[in-house]
Protein backbone atom coordinates (compact mmCIF):
# COMPACT_ATOMS: atom_id res chain seq x y z
CA UNK A 1 0.00 0.00 0.00
CA UNK A 2 1.25 3.47 -0.82
CA UNK A 3 2.26 5.29 2.39
CA UNK A 4 -0.35 7.99 1.81
CA UNK A 5 -3.17 5.43 2.05
CA UNK A 6 -1.70 3.96 5.22
CA UNK A 7 -1.58 7.50 6.65
CA UNK A 8 -5.19 8.18 5.70
CA UNK A 9 -6.22 4.93 7.38
CA UNK A 10 -4.39 5.89 10.58
CA UNK A 11 -6.09 9.30 10.54
CA UNK A 12 -9.45 7.54 10.23
CA UNK A 13 -11.56 9.78 12.48
CA UNK A 14 -10.30 12.90 10.72
CA UNK A 15 -10.94 11.39 7.29
CA UNK A 16 -14.51 10.53 8.32
CA UNK A 17 -15.06 14.04 9.68
CA UNK A 18 -13.62 15.70 6.57
CA UNK A 19 -15.77 13.74 4.13
CA UNK A 20 -18.73 13.91 6.53
CA UNK A 21 -18.65 17.70 6.84
CA UNK A 22 -18.51 18.10 3.06
CA UNK A 23 -21.39 15.64 2.66
CA UNK A 24 -23.35 17.46 5.38
CA UNK A 25 -22.98 20.73 3.49
CA UNK A 26 -24.32 19.07 0.32
CA UNK A 27 -27.13 17.40 2.23
CA UNK A 28 -28.19 20.69 3.78
CA UNK A 29 -28.14 22.48 0.45
CA UNK A 30 -30.22 19.88 -1.42
CA UNK A 31 -32.81 19.12 1.27
CA UNK A 32 -36.07 21.12 1.29
CA UNK A 33 -35.56 24.19 3.42
CA UNK A 34 -37.96 23.34 6.26
CA UNK A 35 -36.27 19.98 6.90
CA UNK A 36 -32.65 20.93 6.15
CA UNK A 37 -31.71 21.77 9.74
CA UNK A 38 -33.00 18.57 11.37
CA UNK A 39 -31.67 16.30 8.62
CA UNK A 40 -28.22 17.92 8.64
CA UNK A 41 -28.04 17.89 12.45
CA UNK A 42 -28.91 14.18 12.69
CA UNK A 43 -26.42 13.44 9.92
CA UNK A 44 -23.74 15.42 11.79
CA UNK A 45 -24.42 13.45 14.99
CA UNK A 46 -24.17 10.20 13.02
CA UNK A 47 -20.83 11.30 11.52
CA UNK A 48 -19.48 12.23 14.96
CA UNK A 49 -20.66 8.85 16.31
CA UNK A 50 -18.99 6.96 13.44
CA UNK A 51 -15.77 8.95 13.97
CA UNK A 52 -15.93 8.20 17.70
CA UNK A 53 -16.54 4.48 17.22
CA UNK A 54 -13.81 4.24 14.57
CA UNK A 55 -11.40 4.92 17.44
CA UNK A 56 -12.45 1.64 19.05
CA UNK A 57 -10.79 -0.65 16.52
CA UNK A 58 -7.74 1.52 15.99
CA UNK A 59 -4.52 -0.43 16.62
CA UNK A 60 -3.21 -0.18 20.17
CA UNK A 61 -0.05 1.77 20.86
CA UNK A 62 1.18 4.65 18.75
CA UNK A 63 0.90 5.01 14.98
CA UNK A 64 2.62 7.85 13.17
CA UNK A 65 1.22 9.11 9.89
CA UNK A 66 2.06 11.69 7.22
CA UNK A 67 5.84 11.53 7.84
CA UNK A 68 5.56 12.38 11.51
CA UNK A 69 3.03 15.20 11.19
CA UNK A 70 0.25 13.17 12.81
CA UNK A 71 0.19 10.76 15.72
CA UNK A 72 -2.58 8.44 16.88
CA UNK A 73 -2.09 7.06 20.38
CA UNK A 74 -4.10 6.36 23.53
CA UNK A 75 -3.84 10.01 24.60
CA UNK A 76 -5.35 11.36 21.37
CA UNK A 77 -7.98 8.58 21.29
CA UNK A 78 -9.16 9.38 24.83
CA UNK A 79 -9.49 13.11 24.11
CA UNK A 80 -11.11 12.47 20.73
CA UNK A 81 -13.86 10.44 22.37
CA UNK A 82 -14.57 13.38 24.72
CA UNK A 83 -14.44 15.88 21.83
CA UNK A 84 -16.80 13.84 19.63
CA UNK A 85 -19.25 13.33 22.50
CA UNK A 86 -19.20 17.02 23.45
CA UNK A 87 -19.57 18.12 19.81
CA UNK A 88 -22.49 15.71 19.24
CA UNK A 89 -24.17 17.01 22.40
CA UNK A 90 -23.62 20.60 21.17
CA UNK A 91 -25.29 19.77 17.84
CA UNK A 92 -28.34 18.25 19.56
CA UNK A 93 -28.76 20.86 22.28
CA UNK A 94 -28.92 23.68 19.72
CA UNK A 95 -31.83 22.20 17.74
CA UNK A 96 -34.76 23.69 19.75
CA UNK A 97 -33.05 27.09 19.87
CA UNK A 98 -32.31 27.08 16.13
CA UNK A 99 -35.91 26.13 15.34
CA UNK A 100 -37.30 28.83 17.62
CA UNK A 101 -35.04 31.61 16.40
CA UNK A 102 -36.76 31.10 13.05
CA UNK A 103 -33.68 31.04 10.90
CA UNK A 104 -33.27 27.25 11.02
CA UNK A 105 -29.97 27.57 9.21
CA UNK A 106 -28.33 24.20 8.61
CA UNK A 107 -24.81 25.67 8.61
CA UNK A 108 -24.70 25.29 12.38
CA UNK A 109 -24.03 21.51 12.47
CA UNK A 110 -21.65 21.83 9.50
CA UNK A 111 -19.56 24.46 11.29
CA UNK A 112 -19.55 22.28 14.42
CA UNK A 113 -18.30 19.30 12.38
CA UNK A 114 -15.45 21.40 10.95
CA UNK A 115 -14.54 22.67 14.42
CA UNK A 116 -14.56 19.07 15.72
CA UNK A 117 -12.23 18.11 12.87
CA UNK A 118 -9.84 20.90 13.85
CA UNK A 119 -9.95 19.81 17.49
CA UNK A 120 -9.26 16.19 16.53
CA UNK A 121 -6.20 17.41 14.58
CA UNK A 122 -5.08 19.43 17.60
CA UNK A 123 -4.94 16.46 19.96
CA UNK A 124 -3.20 14.36 17.29
CA UNK A 125 -0.62 17.01 16.39
CA UNK A 126 2.92 15.65 16.39
CA UNK A 127 4.37 18.64 14.58
CA UNK A 128 4.13 22.40 15.04
CA UNK A 129 2.61 22.64 11.55
CA UNK A 130 -0.27 20.27 12.40
CA UNK A 131 -0.69 22.12 15.68
CA UNK A 132 -1.14 25.44 13.90
CA UNK A 133 -3.43 24.18 11.14
CA UNK A 134 -5.56 22.21 13.62
CA UNK A 135 -5.85 25.20 15.91
CA UNK A 136 -6.96 27.47 13.07
CA UNK A 137 -9.38 24.87 11.72
CA UNK A 138 -10.99 24.75 15.16
CA UNK A 139 -10.89 28.53 15.60
CA UNK A 140 -12.29 29.81 12.27
CA UNK A 141 -15.68 28.01 12.55
CA UNK A 142 -15.82 29.14 16.20
CA UNK A 143 -15.59 32.81 15.19
CA UNK A 144 -18.48 32.30 12.79
CA UNK A 145 -20.52 30.43 15.42
CA UNK A 146 -20.04 33.25 17.96
CA UNK A 147 -21.60 35.67 15.46
CA UNK A 148 -24.29 33.16 14.45
CA UNK A 149 -27.36 35.28 15.39
CA UNK A 150 -26.22 37.86 12.92
CA UNK A 151 -29.17 40.22 13.45
CA UNK A 152 -28.32 40.48 17.15
CA UNK A 153 -25.96 43.33 18.10
CA UNK A 154 -24.38 41.45 20.96
CA UNK A 155 -23.74 38.29 18.94
CA UNK A 156 -22.03 40.29 16.17
CA UNK A 157 -19.91 42.10 18.74
CA UNK A 158 -19.01 38.81 20.45
CA UNK A 159 -17.94 37.37 17.11
CA UNK A 160 -15.84 40.42 16.32
CA UNK A 161 -14.11 40.45 19.72
CA UNK A 162 -13.49 36.71 19.59
CA UNK A 163 -12.06 37.01 16.08
CA UNK A 164 -9.70 39.91 16.81
CA UNK A 165 -8.35 38.47 20.06
CA UNK A 166 -8.28 34.92 18.67
CA UNK A 167 -6.36 35.95 15.58
CA UNK A 168 -3.92 37.93 17.74
CA UNK A 169 -3.40 34.85 19.94
CA UNK A 170 -2.77 32.70 16.85
CA UNK A 171 -0.25 35.28 15.64
CA UNK A 172 1.58 35.25 18.97
CA UNK A 173 1.57 31.45 19.02
CA UNK A 174 2.88 31.35 15.47
CA UNK A 175 5.72 33.74 16.31
CA UNK A 176 6.65 31.38 19.14
CA UNK A 177 6.50 28.45 16.73
CA UNK A 178 8.98 30.15 14.38
CA UNK A 179 11.36 30.85 17.25
CA UNK A 180 11.21 27.22 18.43
CA UNK A 181 11.75 26.07 14.83
CA UNK A 182 14.72 28.35 14.39
CA UNK A 183 16.46 27.76 17.69
CA UNK A 184 15.76 24.03 17.97
CA UNK A 185 16.03 23.19 14.26
CA UNK A 186 12.89 21.15 13.67
CA UNK A 187 9.11 21.42 13.80
CA UNK A 188 8.46 17.83 14.87
CA UNK A 189 7.76 17.56 18.59
CA UNK A 190 9.82 14.47 19.46
CA UNK A 191 12.72 15.62 17.24
CA UNK A 192 12.70 19.01 19.02
CA UNK A 193 13.06 17.19 22.35
CA UNK A 194 16.14 15.32 21.08
CA UNK A 195 17.73 18.43 19.55
CA UNK A 196 17.15 20.52 22.68
CA UNK A 197 18.62 17.80 24.87
CA UNK A 198 21.73 17.88 22.69
CA UNK A 199 22.28 21.63 23.02
CA UNK A 200 25.21 22.46 25.30
CA UNK A 201 23.55 25.43 26.99
CA UNK A 202 20.10 26.86 27.47
CA UNK A 203 18.95 28.84 24.44
CA UNK A 204 17.25 32.15 25.18
CA UNK A 205 15.51 32.17 21.78
CA UNK A 206 13.97 28.79 22.53
CA UNK A 207 12.74 30.04 25.90
CA UNK A 208 11.08 33.02 24.21
CA UNK A 209 9.49 30.63 21.74
CA UNK A 210 8.04 28.49 24.54
CA UNK A 211 6.67 31.60 26.28
CA UNK A 212 4.99 32.84 23.08
CA UNK A 213 3.50 29.39 22.37
CA UNK A 214 2.19 29.20 25.93
CA UNK A 215 0.64 32.67 25.63
CA UNK A 216 -1.23 31.60 22.48
CA UNK A 217 -2.42 28.34 24.02
CA UNK A 218 -3.41 30.04 27.29
CA UNK A 219 -5.72 32.22 25.22
CA UNK A 220 -7.37 29.16 23.68
CA UNK A 221 -8.06 27.57 27.08
CA UNK A 222 -9.02 31.05 28.46
CA UNK A 223 -6.48 30.99 31.27
CA UNK A 224 -5.57 34.20 33.12
CA UNK A 225 -3.99 36.58 31.96
CA UNK A 226 -5.45 35.80 28.51
CA UNK A 227 -9.04 35.31 29.66
CA UNK A 228 -10.49 38.79 28.86
CA UNK A 229 -12.50 37.55 25.90
CA UNK A 230 -14.26 34.73 27.73
CA UNK A 231 -17.03 36.54 29.68
CA UNK A 232 -17.83 38.86 26.76
CA UNK A 233 -17.98 36.08 24.19
CA UNK A 234 -20.03 33.77 26.43
CA UNK A 235 -22.48 36.57 27.16
CA UNK A 236 -22.82 37.80 23.58
CA UNK A 237 -22.75 34.49 21.71
CA UNK A 238 -26.00 32.48 21.49
CA UNK A 239 -26.35 30.20 24.55
CA UNK A 240 -25.89 26.89 22.62
CA UNK A 241 -22.67 28.28 21.14
CA UNK A 242 -21.43 29.32 24.57
CA UNK A 243 -22.18 25.77 25.78
CA UNK A 244 -20.06 24.41 22.91
CA UNK A 245 -17.19 26.86 23.62
CA UNK A 246 -17.09 25.85 27.27
CA UNK A 247 -16.70 22.12 26.57
CA UNK A 248 -14.99 20.59 23.53
CA UNK A 249 -12.45 23.35 22.63
CA UNK A 250 -11.22 23.44 26.22
CA UNK A 251 -10.58 19.68 26.19
CA UNK A 252 -8.77 19.92 22.85
CA UNK A 253 -6.60 22.91 23.81
CA UNK A 254 -5.64 21.39 27.19
CA UNK A 255 -4.70 18.16 25.44
CA UNK A 256 -2.62 20.05 22.88
CA UNK A 257 -0.90 22.03 25.63
CA UNK A 258 -0.06 18.84 27.54
CA UNK A 259 1.33 17.11 24.46
CA UNK A 260 3.47 20.04 23.28
CA UNK A 261 4.96 20.72 26.70
CA UNK A 262 5.52 17.11 27.78
CA UNK A 263 6.70 15.67 24.45
CA UNK A 264 8.70 18.57 23.00
CA UNK A 265 10.13 20.17 26.14
CA UNK A 266 10.99 17.50 28.73
CA UNK A 267 14.11 17.36 30.88
CA UNK A 268 16.03 20.51 31.59
CA UNK A 269 13.62 22.94 29.88
CA UNK A 270 10.68 21.46 31.81
CA UNK A 271 11.43 23.59 34.88
CA UNK A 272 10.97 26.74 32.76
CA UNK A 273 7.48 25.95 31.51
CA UNK A 274 6.41 24.43 34.82
CA UNK A 275 6.88 27.82 36.52
CA UNK A 276 4.74 29.49 33.85
CA UNK A 277 1.99 26.86 34.11
CA UNK A 278 1.99 27.22 37.90
CA UNK A 279 1.54 30.99 37.71
CA UNK A 280 -1.20 30.68 35.05
CA UNK A 281 -3.00 28.01 37.08
CA UNK A 282 -2.83 30.06 40.29
CA UNK A 283 -4.02 33.26 38.62
CA UNK A 284 -6.89 31.46 36.83
CA UNK A 285 -8.14 29.75 39.99
CA UNK A 286 -8.01 32.95 42.06
CA UNK A 287 -9.41 35.34 39.44
CA UNK A 288 -12.09 32.89 38.34
CA UNK A 289 -13.25 32.54 41.94
CA UNK A 290 -13.08 36.21 42.94
CA UNK A 291 -14.43 37.88 39.77
CA UNK A 292 -17.44 35.55 39.55
CA UNK A 293 -18.77 36.77 42.90
CA UNK A 294 -19.88 40.11 41.41
CA UNK A 295 -21.67 38.66 38.36
CA UNK A 296 -25.44 38.87 37.82
CA UNK A 297 -25.56 37.27 34.35
CA UNK A 298 -25.63 33.46 34.37
CA UNK A 299 -23.55 33.12 31.22
CA UNK A 300 -20.86 35.44 32.60
CA UNK A 301 -20.93 33.45 35.84
CA UNK A 302 -20.40 30.21 33.92
CA UNK A 303 -17.60 31.93 31.95
CA UNK A 304 -15.72 32.80 35.15
CA UNK A 305 -16.47 29.31 36.44
CA UNK A 306 -14.83 27.85 33.33
CA UNK A 307 -11.78 30.11 33.86
CA UNK A 308 -11.45 28.82 37.43
CA UNK A 309 -11.91 25.21 36.32
CA UNK A 310 -9.19 25.56 33.67
CA UNK A 311 -6.94 26.79 36.50
CA UNK A 312 -7.65 23.62 38.48
CA UNK A 313 -7.04 21.44 35.42
CA UNK A 314 -3.69 23.19 34.81
CA UNK A 315 -2.63 22.29 38.36
CA UNK A 316 -2.49 18.74 37.00
CA UNK A 317 -0.22 19.84 34.12
CA UNK A 318 2.23 21.78 36.32
CA UNK A 319 4.07 18.72 37.73
CA UNK A 320 4.55 17.27 34.22
CA UNK A 321 4.30 13.72 35.61
CA UNK A 322 2.14 10.81 34.31
CA UNK A 323 0.02 11.07 37.47
CA UNK A 324 -0.53 14.79 36.84
CA UNK A 325 -1.50 14.32 33.18
CA UNK A 326 -3.85 11.51 34.15
CA UNK A 327 -5.48 13.82 36.74
CA UNK A 328 -5.76 16.54 34.07
CA UNK A 329 -7.59 14.17 31.71
CA UNK A 330 -9.88 13.05 34.53
CA UNK A 331 -10.61 16.69 35.36
CA UNK A 332 -11.40 17.53 31.73
CA UNK A 333 -13.82 14.58 31.42
CA UNK A 334 -15.83 15.53 34.49
CA UNK A 335 -15.66 19.27 33.73
CA UNK A 336 -17.14 18.75 30.25
CA UNK A 337 -20.14 16.90 31.75
CA UNK A 338 -20.66 19.54 34.46
CA UNK A 339 -20.46 22.56 32.17
CA UNK A 340 -22.60 21.03 29.41
CA UNK A 341 -25.19 20.10 32.04
CA UNK A 342 -25.30 23.62 33.50
CA UNK A 343 -25.68 25.21 30.06
CA UNK A 344 -28.36 22.66 29.12
CA UNK A 345 -30.45 23.65 32.13
CA UNK A 346 -30.10 27.34 31.26
CA UNK A 347 -31.08 26.56 27.66
CA UNK A 348 -34.09 24.52 28.74
CA UNK A 349 -35.65 27.42 30.68
CA UNK A 350 -37.83 30.03 28.99
CA UNK A 351 -39.12 33.36 30.29
CA UNK A 352 -42.89 34.01 29.99
CA UNK A 353 -42.17 36.25 26.98
CA UNK A 354 -40.40 33.34 25.27
CA UNK A 355 -36.90 34.75 25.74
CA UNK A 356 -33.98 32.76 27.13
CA UNK A 357 -32.90 33.17 30.75
CA UNK A 358 -29.91 35.49 31.17
CA UNK A 359 -30.08 37.01 34.65
CA UNK A 360 -29.47 35.07 37.84
CA UNK A 361 -32.43 36.88 39.46
CA UNK A 362 -34.72 35.16 36.93
CA UNK A 363 -33.93 31.84 38.60
CA UNK A 364 -35.51 32.93 41.90
CA UNK A 365 -37.88 30.28 43.22
CA UNK A 366 -37.02 27.82 40.45
CA UNK A 367 -37.40 24.97 42.94
CA UNK A 368 -41.14 25.69 43.08
CA UNK A 369 -41.79 26.26 39.38
CA UNK A 370 -39.38 23.73 37.83
CA UNK A 371 -38.31 21.38 40.64
CA UNK A 372 -36.57 18.83 38.43
CA UNK A 373 -34.45 21.36 36.52
CA UNK A 374 -33.64 23.11 39.81
CA UNK A 375 -32.49 19.79 41.27
CA UNK A 376 -30.31 19.10 38.23
CA UNK A 377 -28.74 22.59 38.36
CA UNK A 378 -28.11 22.07 42.10
CA UNK A 379 -26.21 18.87 41.36
CA UNK A 380 -24.07 20.66 38.75
CA UNK A 381 -23.36 23.61 41.06
CA UNK A 382 -22.43 21.40 44.03
CA UNK A 383 -20.31 19.31 41.69
CA UNK A 384 -18.55 22.39 40.22
CA UNK A 385 -17.95 23.60 43.78
CA UNK A 386 -16.32 20.25 44.55
CA UNK A 387 -18.55 19.12 47.43
CA UNK A 388 -17.41 15.56 48.32
CA UNK A 389 -20.13 13.04 47.54
CA UNK A 390 -20.58 14.47 44.04
CA UNK A 391 -18.28 13.55 41.19
CA UNK A 392 -16.78 17.05 40.89
CA UNK A 393 -14.83 16.48 44.08
CA UNK A 394 -12.72 13.59 42.78
CA UNK A 395 -10.87 15.29 39.91
CA UNK A 396 -10.04 18.27 42.18
CA UNK A 397 -8.70 15.76 44.70
CA UNK A 398 -6.70 14.03 41.95
CA UNK A 399 -5.01 17.20 40.62
CA UNK A 400 -4.12 18.42 44.12
CA UNK A 401 -2.78 14.98 44.99
CA UNK A 402 -0.58 15.04 41.87
CA UNK A 403 0.67 18.55 42.74
CA UNK A 404 1.48 17.56 46.35
CA UNK A 405 3.20 14.35 45.23
CA UNK A 406 5.64 16.42 43.17
CA UNK A 407 6.26 18.90 45.98
CA UNK A 408 4.09 21.80 44.78
CA UNK A 409 2.30 22.12 48.11
CA UNK A 410 1.77 25.90 47.88
CA UNK A 411 -0.12 25.46 44.60
CA UNK A 412 -2.43 22.91 46.21
CA UNK A 413 -3.09 25.09 49.27
CA UNK A 414 -3.97 28.20 47.24
CA UNK A 415 -6.09 26.04 44.93
CA UNK A 416 -7.96 24.72 47.94
CA UNK A 417 -8.62 28.28 49.21
CA UNK A 418 -9.77 29.38 45.74
CA UNK A 419 -12.20 26.47 45.57
CA UNK A 420 -13.67 27.51 48.94
CA UNK A 421 -14.15 31.08 47.63
CA UNK A 422 -15.70 29.70 44.45
CA UNK A 423 -18.13 27.62 46.51
CA UNK A 424 -19.67 30.93 47.65
CA UNK A 425 -21.15 31.85 44.27
CA UNK A 426 -22.21 28.33 43.40
CA UNK A 427 -24.06 28.14 46.71
CA UNK A 428 -25.54 31.61 46.17
CA UNK A 429 -27.15 30.39 42.94
CA UNK A 430 -28.65 27.45 44.85
CA UNK A 431 -29.90 29.84 47.54
CA UNK A 432 -31.59 31.97 44.85
CA UNK A 433 -33.31 28.89 43.41
CA UNK A 434 -34.49 27.41 46.70
CA UNK A 435 -35.09 30.28 49.12
CA UNK A 436 -36.05 33.35 47.07
CA UNK A 437 -39.62 34.11 46.04
CA UNK A 438 -40.29 33.54 42.31
CA UNK A 439 -40.14 36.83 40.38
CA UNK A 440 -41.10 35.40 36.99
CA UNK A 441 -42.55 31.95 36.37
CA UNK A 442 -40.15 30.16 34.06
CA UNK A 443 -41.46 27.58 31.65
CA UNK A 444 -39.56 24.52 30.51
CA UNK A 445 -38.81 24.49 26.82
CA UNK A 446 -39.83 20.83 26.88
CA UNK A 447 -37.30 19.29 24.50
CA UNK A 448 -37.12 15.57 25.37
CA UNK A 449 -33.63 15.14 23.91
CA UNK A 450 -32.21 17.98 25.99
CA UNK A 451 -34.09 16.68 29.04
CA UNK A 452 -32.48 13.28 28.56
CA UNK A 453 -29.03 14.86 28.20
CA UNK A 454 -29.57 16.87 31.40
CA UNK A 455 -30.59 13.67 33.20
CA UNK A 456 -27.53 11.84 31.87
CA UNK A 457 -25.13 14.63 32.93
CA UNK A 458 -26.79 14.93 36.34
CA UNK A 459 -26.59 11.18 36.88
CA UNK A 460 -22.89 11.22 35.92
CA UNK A 461 -22.15 14.12 38.31
CA UNK A 462 -24.21 12.63 41.17
CA UNK A 463 -22.69 10.09 43.61
CA UNK A 464 -23.84 7.34 41.21
CA UNK A 465 -21.14 8.64 38.86
CA UNK A 466 -18.56 7.21 41.24
CA UNK A 467 -19.22 3.86 39.54
CA UNK A 468 -17.36 5.38 36.58
CA UNK A 469 -14.33 6.27 38.70
CA UNK A 470 -12.35 3.07 38.29
CA UNK A 471 -12.84 2.63 34.51
CA UNK A 472 -11.98 6.34 34.10
CA UNK A 473 -8.86 5.91 36.23
CA UNK A 474 -7.68 3.02 34.03
CA UNK A 475 -8.41 4.95 30.80
CA UNK A 476 -6.75 8.21 31.91
CA UNK A 477 -3.69 6.38 33.23
CA UNK A 478 -3.27 4.58 29.92
CA UNK A 479 -3.79 7.80 27.95
CA UNK A 480 -1.30 9.71 30.09
CA UNK A 481 1.28 6.93 29.78
CA UNK A 482 1.20 7.39 25.98
CA UNK A 483 2.91 10.80 26.41
CA UNK A 484 5.83 9.25 28.30
CA UNK A 485 7.42 6.63 26.04
CA UNK A 486 9.45 4.19 28.09
CA UNK B 1 26.65 41.02 4.52
CA UNK B 2 23.05 40.58 5.57
CA UNK B 3 22.78 37.72 8.05
CA UNK B 4 20.13 35.92 10.03
CA UNK B 5 20.00 38.55 12.77
CA UNK B 6 19.02 41.28 10.32
CA UNK B 7 16.01 39.30 9.16
CA UNK B 8 15.05 38.46 12.73
CA UNK B 9 15.29 42.14 13.67
CA UNK B 10 13.02 43.20 10.79
CA UNK B 11 10.55 40.47 11.65
CA UNK B 12 10.55 41.38 15.36
CA UNK B 13 9.99 45.04 14.47
CA UNK B 14 7.04 44.14 12.22
CA UNK B 15 5.60 41.88 14.92
CA UNK B 16 5.79 44.62 17.55
CA UNK B 17 4.26 47.12 15.09
CA UNK B 18 1.39 44.72 14.50
CA UNK B 19 0.74 44.15 18.20
CA UNK B 20 0.86 47.86 18.96
CA UNK B 21 -1.36 48.54 15.99
CA UNK B 22 -4.04 46.44 17.66
CA UNK B 23 -3.73 47.87 21.16
CA UNK B 24 -3.00 51.54 20.50
CA UNK B 25 -5.50 51.96 17.66
CA UNK B 26 -8.73 53.54 18.90
CA UNK B 27 -10.29 54.43 15.58
CA UNK B 28 -10.99 51.70 13.14
CA UNK B 29 -11.44 47.92 13.18
CA UNK B 30 -10.10 47.66 9.61
CA UNK B 31 -6.75 48.86 10.95
CA UNK B 32 -6.85 45.95 13.42
CA UNK B 33 -7.28 43.52 10.51
CA UNK B 34 -4.29 45.12 8.77
CA UNK B 35 -2.24 44.77 11.96
CA UNK B 36 -3.13 41.08 12.15
CA UNK B 37 -1.84 40.59 8.61
CA UNK B 38 1.35 42.40 9.60
CA UNK B 39 1.89 39.93 12.46
CA UNK B 40 1.42 36.94 10.14
CA UNK B 41 3.83 38.43 7.58
CA UNK B 42 6.47 39.00 10.25
CA UNK B 43 6.09 35.32 11.12
CA UNK B 44 6.66 34.42 7.48
CA UNK B 45 9.89 36.42 7.32
CA UNK B 46 11.07 34.55 10.40
CA UNK B 47 10.18 31.18 8.89
CA UNK B 48 11.89 31.81 5.58
CA UNK B 49 14.98 33.28 7.24
CA UNK B 50 15.34 30.29 9.57
CA UNK B 51 14.66 27.92 6.70
CA UNK B 52 17.53 29.41 4.69
CA UNK B 53 19.80 29.50 7.74
CA UNK B 54 19.15 25.86 8.69
CA UNK B 55 19.34 24.67 5.02
CA UNK B 56 15.92 23.02 5.42
CA UNK B 57 12.83 23.36 3.32
CA UNK B 58 10.38 22.89 6.22
CA UNK B 59 10.21 26.56 7.13
CA UNK B 60 9.24 27.59 3.61
CA UNK B 61 6.52 24.95 3.45
CA UNK B 62 5.26 26.22 6.79
CA UNK B 63 5.20 29.76 5.35
CA UNK B 64 2.94 28.54 2.52
CA UNK B 65 0.50 27.15 5.07
CA UNK B 66 0.58 30.39 7.04
CA UNK B 67 -0.21 32.38 3.88
CA UNK B 68 -3.16 30.11 3.08
CA UNK B 69 -4.59 30.23 6.60
CA UNK B 70 -4.10 34.01 6.68
CA UNK B 71 -6.28 34.31 3.58
CA UNK B 72 -9.02 32.23 5.22
CA UNK B 73 -8.72 34.23 8.41
CA UNK B 74 -9.06 37.53 6.54
CA UNK B 75 -12.17 36.23 4.77
CA UNK B 76 -13.85 35.21 8.04
CA UNK B 77 -12.78 38.43 9.74
CA UNK B 78 -14.16 40.65 6.99
CA UNK B 79 -17.43 38.69 6.92
CA UNK B 80 -17.88 39.21 10.68
CA UNK B 81 -16.96 42.87 10.25
CA UNK B 82 -19.67 43.24 7.60
CA UNK B 83 -22.44 41.83 9.84
CA UNK B 84 -21.16 44.02 12.67
CA UNK B 85 -21.36 47.09 10.43
CA UNK B 86 -24.88 46.15 9.29
CA UNK B 87 -26.06 46.07 12.90
CA UNK B 88 -24.25 49.08 14.28
CA UNK B 89 -23.54 51.31 11.30
CA UNK B 90 -19.98 51.93 12.46
CA UNK B 91 -16.61 50.18 12.61
CA UNK B 92 -15.13 52.37 15.37
CA UNK B 93 -13.21 50.40 18.01
CA UNK B 94 -14.50 52.32 21.03
CA UNK B 95 -18.12 51.71 20.00
CA UNK B 96 -17.73 47.96 20.56
CA UNK B 97 -18.71 48.13 24.23
CA UNK B 98 -22.15 46.50 24.55
CA UNK B 99 -20.59 44.05 26.99
CA UNK B 100 -18.11 45.15 29.62
CA UNK B 101 -15.38 42.61 30.36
Amino acid sequence: MHPIFASIAIAGPETILTLGSLAALMLGSFTPKHRALVVTSLFAVAILAVAGFSLMDAPAGRSIAFDGLYIADDFSAFLKVIIMAAAAASVLLALPWLNESGTGRFEYPVLLLLAALGMAMMVSANDLLTLYVGLELAALPSYVLAAFSRADDRSAEAGLKYFVLGALASGILLYGVTLVYGFAGSTQLDVIAGLVAGQPERSLGLLFGIVFILAGLAFKVSAVPFHMWTPDVYEGAPTPVAAFFSAAPKAAALGLMARVLVVAFPGKVAADWQQIIMVIALASMVLGAVAAVAQTNIKRLLAYSSIANIGFALVGLAPGTPAGISALLFYVTVYVAMTLGSFLVVLQLRRPDGGTVEQMADLAGLSKTQPRLAAALTIFMFSLAGIPPLLGFWPKFAVFQAAIASGQIGLAIIGFIASVVAAFYYLRLIKIMYFDEPAVVLASEGSKVNGAMIAACALFCSPIGMLALSPLAVATARAAAALFPA
Amino acid sequence: MIGLTHYLAVSAALFVLGVFGIFLNRRNIIIILMSLELILLSVNINLVAFSAYLHQVHGQIFAMFVLTVAAGEAAVGLAILVIYFRNRGTVAVDQADLMKG
